[in-house]
Protein backbone atom coordinates (compact mmCIF):
# COMPACT_ATOMS: atom_id res chain seq x y z
CA UNK A 1 0.00 0.00 0.00
CA UNK A 2 2.78 2.43 -0.22
CA UNK A 3 2.68 2.51 -4.08
CA UNK A 4 0.53 5.85 -4.61
CA UNK A 5 1.48 8.14 -1.60
CA UNK A 6 -0.18 11.13 -3.53
CA UNK A 7 -3.16 9.75 -1.68
CA UNK A 8 -2.09 9.96 1.99
CA UNK A 9 -1.06 13.75 0.64
CA UNK A 10 -4.94 14.10 -0.10
CA UNK A 11 -6.14 12.44 2.52
CA UNK A 12 -4.45 14.48 5.00
CA UNK A 13 -5.81 17.27 3.97
CA UNK A 14 -9.00 16.11 4.31
CA UNK A 15 -8.94 14.92 7.96
CA UNK A 16 -7.45 18.53 8.40
CA UNK A 17 -10.22 19.96 6.80
CA UNK A 18 -12.51 17.77 8.68
CA UNK A 19 -10.94 18.57 12.50
CA UNK A 20 -11.28 22.22 11.78
CA UNK A 21 -15.10 22.52 10.82
CA UNK A 22 -15.46 19.94 13.78
CA UNK A 23 -13.74 22.61 16.09
CA UNK A 24 -15.06 25.60 14.53
CA UNK A 25 -19.02 23.84 14.94
CA UNK A 26 -17.75 22.86 18.54
CA UNK A 27 -18.39 18.97 17.19
CA UNK A 28 -17.18 17.14 19.93
CA UNK A 29 -17.41 13.27 18.30
CA UNK A 30 -17.52 12.94 14.43
CA UNK A 31 -19.40 10.46 13.40
CA UNK A 32 -19.14 9.77 9.61
CA UNK A 33 -16.71 12.48 6.72
CA UNK A 34 -18.43 12.25 3.51
CA UNK A 35 -15.51 12.67 0.95
CA UNK A 36 -16.42 13.42 -2.94
CA UNK A 37 -13.42 12.10 -4.84
CA UNK A 38 -13.19 13.29 -8.73
CA UNK A 39 -12.68 10.64 -11.74
CA UNK A 40 -10.41 13.31 -13.16
CA UNK A 41 -8.07 12.82 -10.89
CA UNK A 42 -8.35 8.47 -10.80
CA UNK A 43 -7.23 8.36 -6.93
CA UNK A 44 -7.09 5.26 -5.45
CA UNK A 45 -10.27 4.69 -3.04
CA UNK A 46 -8.35 2.04 -1.31
CA UNK A 47 -5.35 3.53 -0.77
CA UNK A 48 -7.29 6.53 0.47
CA UNK A 49 -8.89 4.66 2.78
CA UNK A 50 -6.26 3.04 3.77
CA UNK A 51 -4.39 6.40 4.57
CA UNK A 52 -7.95 8.09 6.03
CA UNK A 53 -7.88 5.00 8.81
CA UNK A 54 -4.18 5.78 9.46
CA UNK A 55 -4.62 9.51 10.30
CA UNK A 56 -7.81 9.58 12.44
CA UNK A 57 -7.71 11.88 15.37
CA UNK A 58 -9.03 11.17 18.52
CA UNK A 59 -12.48 12.96 17.51
CA UNK A 60 -12.88 11.08 14.64
CA UNK A 61 -12.33 7.99 16.56
CA UNK A 62 -15.24 5.61 15.73
CA UNK A 63 -16.42 8.20 12.18
CA UNK A 64 -17.06 6.48 9.47
CA UNK A 65 -15.44 7.30 6.30
CA UNK A 66 -17.56 7.20 3.01
CA UNK A 67 -15.80 7.44 -0.49
CA UNK A 68 -18.21 8.52 -3.24
CA UNK A 69 -17.07 8.65 -6.98
CA UNK A 70 -17.99 11.98 -9.04
CA UNK A 71 -17.34 11.49 -12.78
CA UNK A 72 -15.26 13.72 -14.63
CA UNK A 73 -17.57 16.01 -16.21
CA UNK A 74 -16.23 17.67 -19.27
CA UNK A 75 -18.06 20.81 -21.06
CA UNK A 76 -16.37 22.23 -24.31
CA UNK A 77 -16.26 26.34 -24.31
CA UNK A 78 -16.91 26.45 -28.00
CA UNK A 79 -19.41 24.16 -28.98
CA UNK A 80 -20.97 23.85 -25.70
CA UNK A 81 -20.32 19.97 -25.91
CA UNK A 82 -20.43 17.75 -22.30
CA UNK A 83 -19.02 14.47 -22.06
CA UNK A 84 -17.36 12.57 -19.67
CA UNK A 85 -14.12 11.92 -18.67
CA UNK A 86 -12.90 8.25 -19.97
CA UNK A 87 -10.18 7.21 -18.01
CA UNK A 88 -9.76 3.76 -20.32
CA UNK A 89 -9.58 5.67 -23.45
CA UNK A 90 -5.44 6.82 -21.77
CA UNK A 91 -2.53 5.57 -21.75
CA UNK A 92 -0.93 4.65 -18.41
CA UNK A 93 1.45 7.48 -18.60
CA UNK A 94 -1.23 9.81 -19.91
CA UNK A 95 -3.42 9.30 -16.98
CA UNK A 96 -1.02 9.92 -14.44
CA UNK A 97 0.62 12.71 -16.07
CA UNK A 98 -3.51 13.72 -15.06
CA UNK A 99 -3.46 12.27 -11.71
CA UNK A 100 -0.71 14.60 -10.85
CA UNK A 101 -2.02 17.77 -12.18
CA UNK A 102 -5.12 17.42 -13.78
CA UNK A 103 -4.73 20.77 -15.93
CA UNK A 104 -2.11 18.85 -18.39
CA UNK A 105 -5.82 17.32 -19.34
CA UNK A 106 -5.89 19.85 -21.65
CA UNK A 107 -2.42 18.41 -23.24
CA UNK A 108 -4.28 15.01 -24.12
CA UNK A 109 -8.05 15.39 -24.27
CA UNK A 110 -10.33 17.53 -26.73
CA UNK A 111 -13.90 18.31 -27.76
CA UNK A 112 -15.37 14.77 -29.17
CA UNK A 113 -17.42 17.61 -31.35
CA UNK A 114 -15.21 19.95 -32.63
CA UNK A 115 -11.75 18.85 -31.24
CA UNK A 116 -11.40 22.04 -29.12
CA UNK A 117 -9.11 22.04 -26.30
CA UNK A 118 -10.87 24.63 -24.94
CA UNK A 119 -13.03 22.95 -22.41
CA UNK A 120 -13.39 23.20 -18.68
CA UNK A 121 -14.10 20.92 -15.99
CA UNK A 122 -17.84 21.03 -14.71
CA UNK A 123 -17.17 18.62 -11.94
CA UNK A 124 -14.93 15.79 -11.18
CA UNK A 125 -11.77 17.60 -10.14
CA UNK A 126 -10.09 16.56 -7.05
CA UNK A 127 -10.81 15.55 -4.00
CA UNK A 128 -13.56 17.40 -1.85
CA UNK A 129 -14.75 16.92 1.39
CA UNK A 130 -18.44 17.25 0.82
CA UNK A 131 -19.78 16.92 4.68
CA UNK A 132 -19.42 16.07 8.28
CA UNK A 133 -21.65 14.69 10.45
CA UNK A 134 -21.41 14.28 14.09
CA UNK A 135 -22.50 15.18 17.69
CA UNK A 136 -21.98 18.51 19.37
CA UNK A 137 -20.50 19.18 22.30
CA UNK A 138 -22.48 19.89 25.47
CA UNK A 139 -22.50 23.91 26.14
CA UNK B 1 7.80 24.73 1.49
CA UNK B 2 8.44 25.54 5.45
CA UNK B 3 12.09 23.56 4.31
CA UNK B 4 13.30 26.48 1.98
CA UNK B 5 15.09 29.16 3.55
CA UNK B 6 14.55 32.16 0.24
CA UNK B 7 12.10 31.84 -2.51
CA UNK B 8 12.55 34.69 -5.11
CA UNK B 9 10.20 34.80 -8.08
CA UNK B 10 11.83 35.81 -11.25
CA UNK B 11 9.21 38.35 -12.65
CA UNK B 12 8.53 41.13 -15.09
CA UNK B 13 5.75 42.96 -16.18
CA UNK B 14 6.88 42.22 -19.58
CA UNK B 15 7.15 39.00 -21.87
CA UNK B 16 10.67 38.46 -22.91
CA UNK B 17 12.37 39.88 -21.40
CA UNK B 18 15.01 37.04 -20.16
CA UNK B 19 13.43 36.34 -17.17
CA UNK B 20 14.22 32.42 -18.04
CA UNK B 21 17.41 32.66 -18.65
CA UNK B 22 18.23 35.38 -15.80
CA UNK B 23 16.10 32.48 -13.35
CA UNK B 24 18.38 29.45 -15.24
CA UNK B 25 21.77 31.86 -14.44
CA UNK B 26 20.32 32.78 -10.36
CA UNK B 27 19.79 28.73 -10.36
CA UNK B 28 23.04 27.73 -11.21
CA UNK B 29 25.23 30.98 -9.51
CA UNK B 30 23.76 30.33 -6.53
CA UNK B 31 24.43 26.08 -7.19
CA UNK B 32 28.18 26.84 -7.45
CA UNK B 33 28.29 28.98 -4.14
CA UNK B 34 27.88 26.02 -2.48
CA UNK B 35 23.73 26.60 -1.60
CA UNK B 36 21.18 24.02 -2.15
CA UNK B 37 18.95 25.71 -4.87
CA UNK B 38 15.54 24.53 -6.61
CA UNK B 39 14.08 26.08 -9.51
CA UNK B 40 10.20 26.09 -10.44
CA UNK B 41 9.36 26.97 -13.61
CA UNK B 42 5.87 28.29 -13.41
CA UNK B 43 5.31 29.24 -17.25
CA UNK B 44 2.76 26.64 -17.77
CA UNK B 45 1.23 27.45 -21.18
CA UNK B 46 5.24 28.42 -22.59
CA UNK B 47 7.59 26.63 -20.02
CA UNK B 48 11.17 27.74 -21.58
CA UNK B 49 13.27 26.63 -18.88
CA UNK B 50 14.08 22.97 -19.62
CA UNK B 51 15.34 23.96 -22.73
CA UNK B 52 17.49 26.58 -21.20
CA UNK B 53 18.71 24.10 -19.15
CA UNK B 54 18.70 20.92 -21.18
CA UNK B 55 16.75 18.95 -19.04
CA UNK B 56 15.20 15.51 -21.05
CA UNK B 57 14.10 12.41 -19.60
CA UNK B 58 13.49 12.97 -16.01
CA UNK B 59 9.91 12.12 -14.28
CA UNK B 60 9.62 12.95 -10.61
CA UNK B 61 9.66 10.15 -7.93
CA UNK B 62 6.58 9.58 -6.14
CA UNK B 63 6.58 9.32 -2.48
CA UNK B 64 4.21 11.40 -0.27
CA UNK B 65 3.79 13.30 -3.15
CA UNK B 66 6.33 13.50 -5.57
CA UNK B 67 10.10 14.27 -5.27
CA UNK B 68 11.44 17.28 -7.66
CA UNK B 69 14.13 15.37 -9.76
CA UNK B 70 17.84 16.60 -9.45
CA UNK B 71 18.80 18.39 -12.87
CA UNK B 72 22.08 19.52 -12.94
CA UNK B 73 22.43 19.76 -8.92
CA UNK B 74 19.01 21.52 -8.94
CA UNK B 75 15.81 19.99 -7.89
CA UNK B 76 13.84 21.07 -10.80
CA UNK B 77 9.94 21.21 -11.01
CA UNK B 78 8.51 21.65 -14.41
CA UNK B 79 4.88 21.18 -16.06
CA UNK B 80 6.53 19.72 -18.80
CA UNK B 81 7.08 16.02 -16.62
CA UNK B 82 3.33 15.77 -16.68
CA UNK B 83 2.48 17.54 -20.27
CA UNK B 84 5.38 16.30 -22.26
CA UNK B 85 5.93 18.50 -25.79
CA UNK B 86 2.10 19.07 -25.75
CA UNK B 87 0.73 22.61 -25.63
CA UNK B 88 -1.15 22.82 -22.70
CA UNK B 89 -3.68 25.87 -23.67
CA UNK B 90 -4.58 27.27 -19.84
CA UNK B 91 -7.12 29.85 -18.80
CA UNK B 92 -6.43 31.45 -15.89
CA UNK B 93 -8.59 29.50 -13.59
CA UNK B 94 -6.94 26.13 -14.84
CA UNK B 95 -3.42 27.86 -14.49
CA UNK B 96 -4.58 28.64 -10.62
CA UNK B 97 -5.84 25.59 -10.02
CA UNK B 98 -2.42 23.83 -11.49
CA UNK B 99 0.08 26.13 -9.74
CA UNK B 100 -1.98 25.06 -6.48
CA UNK B 101 -1.48 21.38 -7.41
CA UNK B 102 1.84 21.54 -8.02
CA UNK B 103 2.48 23.39 -4.58
CA UNK B 104 0.79 20.89 -2.46
CA UNK B 105 1.83 18.03 -4.18
CA UNK B 106 5.83 19.02 -4.85
CA UNK B 107 8.57 18.14 -2.07
CA UNK B 108 11.36 20.38 -2.07
CA UNK B 109 13.61 18.58 0.46
CA UNK B 110 15.38 21.34 2.41
CA UNK B 111 17.01 24.13 0.06
CA UNK B 112 18.23 27.14 0.68
CA UNK B 113 16.71 29.08 -2.12
CA UNK B 114 14.13 28.00 -4.57
CA UNK B 115 14.32 30.35 -7.92
CA UNK B 116 11.07 30.47 -9.56
CA UNK B 117 10.55 31.27 -13.14
CA UNK B 118 8.10 32.91 -13.56
CA UNK B 119 5.45 33.75 -16.73
CA UNK B 120 5.03 37.53 -17.61
CA UNK B 121 3.07 40.02 -16.33
CA UNK B 122 1.03 40.18 -13.37
CA UNK B 123 -2.09 38.36 -13.76
CA UNK B 124 -2.56 34.56 -12.27
CA UNK B 125 1.07 33.38 -11.34
CA UNK B 126 1.67 36.34 -9.90
CA UNK B 127 -1.64 37.19 -7.79
CA UNK B 128 -1.36 33.26 -6.76
CA UNK B 129 2.50 33.36 -5.83
CA UNK B 130 1.77 36.44 -3.52
CA UNK B 131 -1.55 34.76 -2.16
CA UNK B 132 0.35 31.41 -1.52
CA UNK B 133 3.84 31.82 -0.30
CA UNK B 134 4.47 33.61 2.48
CA UNK B 135 7.65 35.77 2.48
CA UNK B 136 8.01 35.35 -1.35
CA UNK B 137 9.89 38.15 -2.90
CA UNK B 138 10.45 38.87 -6.26
CA UNK B 139 13.58 39.96 -8.71
CA UNK B 140 12.30 42.03 -11.26
CA UNK B 141 13.90 41.97 -15.18
CA UNK B 142 13.45 44.79 -17.25
CA UNK B 143 15.17 45.55 -20.72
CA UNK B 144 16.21 49.48 -20.84
CA UNK B 145 13.40 50.09 -23.27
CA UNK B 146 10.88 52.39 -22.15
CA UNK B 147 8.02 50.05 -23.10
CA UNK B 148 9.34 47.25 -20.88
CA UNK B 149 10.20 49.69 -17.96
CA UNK B 150 6.52 51.06 -17.89
CA UNK B 151 5.08 47.51 -17.22
CA UNK B 152 8.20 47.18 -14.54
CA UNK B 153 7.29 50.26 -13.10
CA UNK B 154 3.30 49.53 -12.74
CA UNK B 155 4.63 45.54 -11.13
CA UNK B 156 6.26 47.76 -8.21
CA UNK B 157 3.27 49.80 -7.51
CA UNK B 158 1.54 46.62 -7.04
CA UNK B 159 3.90 44.92 -5.45
CA UNK B 160 4.64 47.93 -3.17
CA UNK B 161 1.51 47.97 -2.02
CA UNK B 162 0.61 44.11 -1.14
CA UNK B 163 3.92 44.94 0.78
CA UNK B 164 5.99 42.59 -0.80
CA UNK B 165 9.76 42.63 -1.18
CA UNK B 166 11.41 43.61 -3.88
CA UNK B 167 14.70 42.65 -4.18
CA UNK B 168 15.79 45.13 -7.14
CA UNK B 169 15.49 45.39 -11.07
CA UNK B 170 17.86 43.20 -13.14
CA UNK B 171 18.40 45.83 -16.32
CA UNK B 172 19.02 43.12 -19.32
CA UNK B 173 19.51 43.01 -23.21
CA UNK B 174 21.28 46.42 -22.87
CA UNK B 175 22.79 47.27 -26.23
CA UNK B 176 23.92 51.17 -25.56
CA UNK B 177 24.36 53.33 -22.81
CA UNK B 178 21.20 54.58 -20.81
CA UNK B 179 21.13 55.76 -17.44
CA UNK B 180 16.62 56.09 -18.49
CA UNK B 181 15.90 52.57 -15.91
CA UNK B 182 18.63 53.58 -13.47
CA UNK B 183 16.59 57.09 -13.12
CA UNK B 184 13.85 55.82 -12.85
CA UNK B 185 14.63 53.59 -10.66
CA UNK B 186 16.56 56.31 -8.01
CA UNK B 187 13.22 58.21 -8.18
CA UNK B 188 10.76 54.91 -7.31
CA UNK B 189 13.74 54.11 -3.95
CA UNK B 190 14.06 50.40 -6.22
CA UNK B 191 17.29 49.00 -6.46
CA UNK B 192 18.72 48.67 -9.54
CA UNK B 193 21.10 45.59 -9.41
CA UNK B 194 23.08 45.78 -12.65
CA UNK B 195 23.31 45.85 -16.36
CA UNK B 196 23.03 42.68 -18.20
CA UNK B 197 24.73 43.27 -21.89
CA UNK B 198 22.94 41.45 -24.76
CA UNK B 199 25.21 38.53 -25.94
CA UNK B 200 25.52 37.80 -29.06
CA UNK B 201 26.89 34.05 -28.00
CA UNK B 202 24.26 32.95 -25.52
CA UNK B 203 21.82 31.19 -28.30
CA UNK B 204 24.32 28.43 -29.09
CA UNK B 205 24.78 27.42 -25.53
CA UNK B 206 21.40 27.13 -24.98
CA UNK B 207 20.63 23.56 -23.72
CA UNK B 208 24.15 22.65 -22.83
CA UNK B 209 24.64 23.97 -18.94
CA UNK B 210 28.53 24.22 -19.38
CA UNK B 211 28.53 26.34 -22.42
CA UNK B 212 25.71 28.53 -20.86
CA UNK B 213 28.10 29.08 -17.48
CA UNK B 214 30.86 30.24 -20.01
CA UNK B 215 28.54 32.90 -21.68
CA UNK B 216 29.10 36.43 -21.15
CA UNK B 217 25.71 36.57 -20.52
CA UNK B 218 25.81 34.28 -17.40
CA UNK B 219 29.25 35.90 -15.81
CA UNK B 220 27.17 39.18 -16.17
CA UNK B 221 24.20 37.63 -13.66
CA UNK B 222 27.09 36.18 -11.51
CA UNK B 223 28.57 39.37 -10.96
CA UNK B 224 25.15 40.64 -9.67
CA UNK B 225 24.48 37.67 -7.81
CA UNK B 226 27.72 38.23 -6.31
CA UNK B 227 26.77 41.64 -5.15
CA UNK B 228 23.05 40.48 -3.52
N1 LIG C 1 21.24 39.36 -22.46
C1 LIG C 1 20.80 38.64 -23.49
N2 LIG C 1 21.55 38.53 -24.62
C2 LIG C 1 21.10 37.81 -25.67
N3 LIG C 1 19.95 37.14 -25.70
C3 LIG C 1 19.18 37.21 -24.60
C4 LIG C 1 19.55 37.94 -23.45
N4 LIG C 1 18.59 37.81 -22.53
C5 LIG C 1 17.65 37.03 -23.08
N5 LIG C 1 18.00 36.65 -24.32
C6 LIG C 1 17.23 35.81 -25.25
O1 LIG C 1 15.94 36.39 -25.39
C7 LIG C 1 14.95 35.38 -25.50
C8 LIG C 1 13.91 35.59 -24.40
O2 LIG C 1 14.50 35.24 -23.16
P1 LIG C 1 13.65 34.49 -22.06
O3 LIG C 1 12.92 33.36 -22.66
O4 LIG C 1 14.53 34.23 -20.92
O5 LIG C 1 12.62 35.66 -21.73
P2 LIG C 1 11.36 35.59 -20.77
O6 LIG C 1 11.24 36.91 -20.13
O7 LIG C 1 11.47 34.42 -19.89
O8 LIG C 1 10.18 35.37 -21.82
P3 LIG C 1 8.66 34.97 -21.44
O9 LIG C 1 8.00 36.24 -21.04
O10 LIG C 1 8.10 34.41 -22.70
O11 LIG C 1 8.72 33.98 -20.33
C9 LIG C 1 15.66 34.06 -25.40
O12 LIG C 1 15.90 33.57 -26.68
C10 LIG C 1 16.96 34.41 -24.70
O13 LIG C 1 17.99 33.52 -25.03
MG1 LIG D 1 10.13 32.78 -19.57
ZN1 LIG E 1 -16.34 21.60 -28.91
Amino acid sequence: MTADMHELALAEGVIQTAAKIAEEQSISEITEVIIQVGELQQVDHEVLRFALERLRTPTMRNARFTIESIPGRLKCRICGEEWNFNPESLSEETSEAIHFVPEVAHAYISCPGCGSPDFHVLEGRGVLLASIRGVKRDE
Amino acid sequence: MEKIGKIIAVSSGKGGVGKSVVASALALGLRDRGHRVGLLDLDFTSPASHVILGVEGLYPEEEYGIISPLAHGLRYMSITYYSLDKPTPLRGSDVSDAIIEILAITRWEELDYLIIDMPPGIGDATLDMIRLVEGIQFLLVTTPSKVAYETVRKQIGLLRRLEITIIGVLENMVMKPSNYVREQLAMNKVCHLGEVGFDPGLEDALGNVVKFTETDFYSNVDGIIARL
